[in-house]
């Protein structure tokens, strides 16, 4: 690992880096003079060569062994195997799912008001991150104006509401629905795309809905955004903030639970196949009799009602909303936990949400530097492992004639 | 009529459409070579624009004069964005190719991502003012100041650039080199071009091309920020499509159009809504002329 | 021949223009039921998108496609989506091998069962007992379909690790499950060793009996193609140059002007 060849070029390729990062990190203008931070660049100097160390030597592991057989992989195939029997079992899986489950009940008796809202934040991404893999992780198609979804679920409570009158019961279902609508709008144009450019479409379609938003001040409220907007109720009773807040915690984590068990239900089936066939090969697709138009559109209606949930229960949680929290930023963000998960993979995505989400709460260094280690991450993971961290677990299909042999 | 005002739109439409044109080069290039919608080139033209103003900072408070200033500015920021995008291909891209189309695009986003969160955490968030103006041309005062000095230099630049770049494209070595693995890389390579040089080339042009409209627009719009890159890139690719990405006189006359497009709009009808229209149109284009307004409709090998 | 049969594909003066470029140029053709008829022809004459066009991948620009299983009135094809002329039972394998590479191989096969299974998106959520009963039904036939090629021992494993002549099979498999009564196999033998051509030549028999079908397919081994089918078309520049049974063509002089130049088993 470390050959002297290797680690002058290293040296080498830090200083490259030192170089290159000098302007922008080592200079700051103030009050039209020069200041300058060289402590910063050798930081990062420093850094870039641990990491050039690393990279030279995984590709060189890489090359020489082939992909099956390097040090990684082979670490990894063994995590693969564990997390295959954990799926395969059932009863573990059922054991550690009900832990699971009766941690996140009592939890909000043990955390802060301000910890709970923070938790009810993460369940809601864990529903954006499951309803953009339905679309990119799945079918294979590139959205990158995902949160536009995420507003419209968003501004349809909160417009329902402020014109109205509506309540959150009544609009979440529509919401839903308008979610749909609005999935499949954009979905029918963009049929005949190829996958760059629908990424580019997306990406403007999110930033238009935006940018209405901002500039139809007088029904949206423009850059104030909506205030007020009622917490959800519970039959008519008057809660107090602390156990609304509460109330909206229970209500985000079912919302959290029913999504992964629906969107794990719907990738193993006719429908999911079908999916995964139009994510893999679209001419094949259709020659094995796979309607594109149609499927396409239940990608973009499946994925996108997800987001329209969350917006409501989000408009909610907030009580207050406005243009900013749904940027192509946040779109981005959704799309790196999807990416970071492993495209496809429920269990991935799902965990990638929440420790996403919540990680920089409990590192506040990290908040600081979240965006930046998300990009670095989108990046890395591309290179290092594009299955995501925790590859989709293969449903067992077992055909009826192995299990009779089995028997015997 | 009134004229003054329909020129003053004129030129600005210019401007505006030759500065697209430039960075619309880098897309055009590298999409035409590898086949990747290059994400972080907005961010190149960002880091550009604020090379260009720490240049400016330093020898602004040492006292040079503004030409001076502005010129050595846009050599250094060309300089070190030639460094980015280089070193951006070989991390973010090379590692990639031969992937599926989706892996690099993903990686481009998060460049892009990490390149904006890097410039706003190093420096800061707030805009900044471009510390140096564009000195005033005399000789521009016949015309009665509807063309503004940086109008001028701007649209000078850029077509002195694209004059070059197309003369180096279509008859030098190199630039044949080029083409030449642009209509087929494994012939090309057959046929003893290093593929990898030439992608690394085509970068290196990009962020360079780049990094001038990068330091124009800031004498331009006298201000910097981190996020200029995201609108600037996506109205840069738009004006490649339009003109049919991939080509190079396509991406020139699609900066223009769009430009004169959006000077036009915003200058007769709706001002408030130019970043809209920018969408719509991009939306627009790539659903419905996503060969361009010139380009050929490819057909799909099955 | 089968003179008193009634076909179940006839196309008739079938062109494809590309811009100025003529593809295909009034081509004619007829399958009998059970009949394996070969296309042949140099590289680029014409035979991949004369399936393209027959699939409704491209929309032929002049000229018409009639299909229908035996004892049924021909429907006309052309202009119909290529994911309806599967349903309406021709099914197709791909030159260049078109697999859905990281699914496992019998979920590749099961989705070629997608048109003859009905479970929607409420059917998935709910998973009813109709729902349990189709997916498994879905499972055993694909299963099956491994079998009858062969590959039934693989199943589990990602199809792109397959061997080369493996994944030409499993295309087979995949569009089996779509209940073809015509099937298109563009090249089957290419890259496969001798060995594996012969076993796919008796594949392609037995296939035809258990399954009640009609095969058309493009080969370039000429020792499979006459040994295999009852007919032959032979095209060049886009046109059909000849047709017959395998020895009427052997001995037609302009195809052997055709294929003048090429060894005999090109």
């Amino acid at each position: 690992m470390f050959t002297a060849k290797r680690l002058i070029r290293s040296f080498l390729i830090s200083i490259w880096f030192m170089i290159l990062v000098f302007p922008i990190v080592g200079i700051k203008i103030v009050k039209r003079a020069p200041e300058f931070f060289c402590s910063r660049v050798l930081i990062i100097g420093a850094i870039t060569f641990v990491l050039a160390v690393l990279w030279s030597w995984y590709f060189e592991v890489y090359k020489d062994k082939g992909p099956s057989n390097g040090a990684f992989s082979r670490g990894y195939q063994k995590l693969s195997v564990f997390w295959q029997t954990i799926v395969d079992d059932k009863r573990t899986a059922l054991k550690l799912i009900l832990i699971l489950f009766i941690a996140f009940m009592i939890l909000p008796v043990f955390t802060s008001m301000y910890q709970t809202t923070v938790y009810s934040l993460a369940f809601l991404y864990v529903m954006l991150a499951l309803g953009l893999n339905i679309i990119v992780g799945i079918a294979g198609q590139l959205v990158l104006g995902y949160a536009a979804f995420y507003a419209v679920g968003a501004y349809t409570y909160a417009l329902l509401n402020q014109y109205l009158g509506l309540g959150f019961w009544v609009c979440l279902p529509i919401a839903g629905f308008i979610t749909v609508i609005a999935g499949i709008l954009l979905a029918f144009p963009v049929l005949r795309l190829r996958g760059d450019y629908l990424a580019i479409v997306t990406l403007g379609f999110g930033e238009i809905v935006r940018l209405l938003l901002i500039n139809w001040a007088n029904f949206t409220g423009g850059n104030r955004g909506i205030a007020n907007i009622p917490r959800p109720g519970l039959f008519g009773i008057e809660l107090s903030t602390e156990a609304t807040t509460i109330y909206v915690y229970y209500l985000c984590l079912f919302a959290a639970i029913i999504t992964i068990v629906i969107v794990a239900r719907l990738v193993n089936s006719r429908v999911g196949l079908a999916l995964q066939a139009l994510r893999e090969d679209e001419i094949a697709s259709e020659a094995m009799g796979i309607d594109l138009r149609k499927i396409k559109l239940s990608a973009f209606a499946l994925g996108s009602c997800w987001a329209g949930f969350a917006g409501v229960l989000f408009a909610a949680r907030n009580s207050y909303i406005n243009p900013t929290s749904f940027t192509f930023m946040d779109s981005a963000m959704i799309l790196s936990m999807v990416v970071l998960g492993g495209m496809g993979s429920i269990v991935g995505v799902t965990l990638a949400a929440l420790v996403l989400t919540l990680m920089p709460e409990y590192l506040r260094a990290f908040s600081e530097y979240r965006m930046l280690i998300f990009g670095l991450l989108m990046v890395t993971m591309m290179v290092f492992r594009p299955q995501g961290i925790i590859p989709p677990a293969k449903r067992k299909y077992y055909p009826t004639a192995l299990q009779n042999e089995e028997k015997n | 009529m009134d004229w003054q005002y329909f020129l003053e739109i004129l030129f600005s439409g210019l401007t505006r459409g030759s500065i697209y044109a430039l960075i619309a080069l880098g897309y055009t290039m590298v999409y035409g070579i590898i086949e990747l919608i290059n994400f972080a080139h907005g961010e190149i033209y960002m880091l550009g624009a604020f090379t260009a103003f720490i240049v400016a900072g330093i020898l602004g408070s040492m006292g040079y004069s503004a030409g001076a200033i502005l010129i050595i500015g846009a050599f250094v920021a060309i300089l070190w964005c030639v460094a980015y995008g280089y070193t951006i291909e070989k991390i973010a891209y090379k590692p990639l190719r031969g992937q599926s189309r989706l892996a690099p695009l993903i990686s481009a986003i998060g460049m892009s991502i990490f390149l904006q969160n890097y410039v706003q955490l190093a420096q800061t968030a707030e805009f900044l003012r471009f510390p140096v103006r564009m000195p005033r041309l005399e000789f521009l005062d016949i015309f009665g100041g509807i063309l503004r000095s940086t109008d001028f230099v701007i649209l000078a630049t850029s077509a002195v650039i694209m004059v070059c770049l197309s003369v180096f494209i279509r008859y030098t070595k190199l630039g044949k080199a080029m083409r030449a693995t642009a209509q087929n890389r494994k012939m090309a390579m057959l046929l003893g071009i290093d593929a990898d040089k030439i992608i690394s080339l085509t970068f290196i042009i990009g962020s360079g091309l780049a990094a001038l409209g990068g330091t124009l627009i800031a004498t331009h719009t006298m201000q910097v920020g981190f996020g200029i890159g995201f609108i600037a890139g996506m109205k840069a690719f738009t004006a490649a499509v339009l003109g049919g990405i991939g080509s190079i006189p396509g991406a020139m006359v699609g900066g223009l159009v769009l430009g004169l497009a959006e000077s036009f709009t915003t200058g007769y009808f709706a001002g408030d809504y130019e970043d809209v229209l920018a969408f719509v149109l991009l939306v627009l284009i790539l659903i419905f002329r996503p060969s361009g307004i010139m380009g050929k409709a490819k057909v799909q090998k099955v | 021949m089968h003179t008193n049969q009634k076909p179940i594909l006839e196309v008739k003066s079938l062109s494809k223009n590309f811009g100025g470029l003529r593809a295909l140029n009034d081509v004619d053709m007829y399958i009998l039921p059970k009949e394996i008829v070969a296309l042949i022809g140099p590289n680029g004459a014409g035979k991949t998108t004369f399936f393209n066009c027959v699939t409704g991948i491209y929309i032929p620009t002049e000229g018409e496609v009639w299909a229908g299983r035996e004892g049924q009135e021909l429907k006309q094809l052309n202009g119909v989506a290529p994911h309806e002329i599967t349903r309406f039972g021709l099914a197709r394998t791909f030159q260049n091998i078109r697999l859905f590479s990281s699914m496992t191989v019998l979920e590749n096969v099961m989705v070629g069962r997608h048109t003859r299974t009905h479970s929607g998106i409420l059917n998935a959520i709910f998973r009813g007992p109709a729902f349990k009963k189709e997916e498994q039904d879905t499972v055993d036939r694909a299963y099956d379909l491994l079998k009858e090629v062969g590959l039934e021992k693989h199943w589990k494993e990602e199809a792109c690790n397959l061997p080369y002549g493996a994944q030409r099979r499993l295309e087979i498999a995949r569009a089996l499950a779509t209940e073809p009564f015509l099937l298109f196999l563009d090249e089957p033998a290419a890259g496969m060793n001798p060995q594996e051509t012969v076993e796919l030549k008796e594949l392609v028999l037995d296939l035809r009996e258990r399954f009640n079908l009609s095969i058309l397919l493009i080969e370039h081994d000429m020792g499979m193609v006459m040994s295999l089918s009852d007919r032959i078309y032979v095209m060049e520049y886009g046109s059909r140059i000849a047709y017959g049974t395998p020895d009427e063509i052997r001995h037609n002089p302009q195809v052997i002007r055709a294929y003048l130049g090429e060894s005999e088993d090109a």
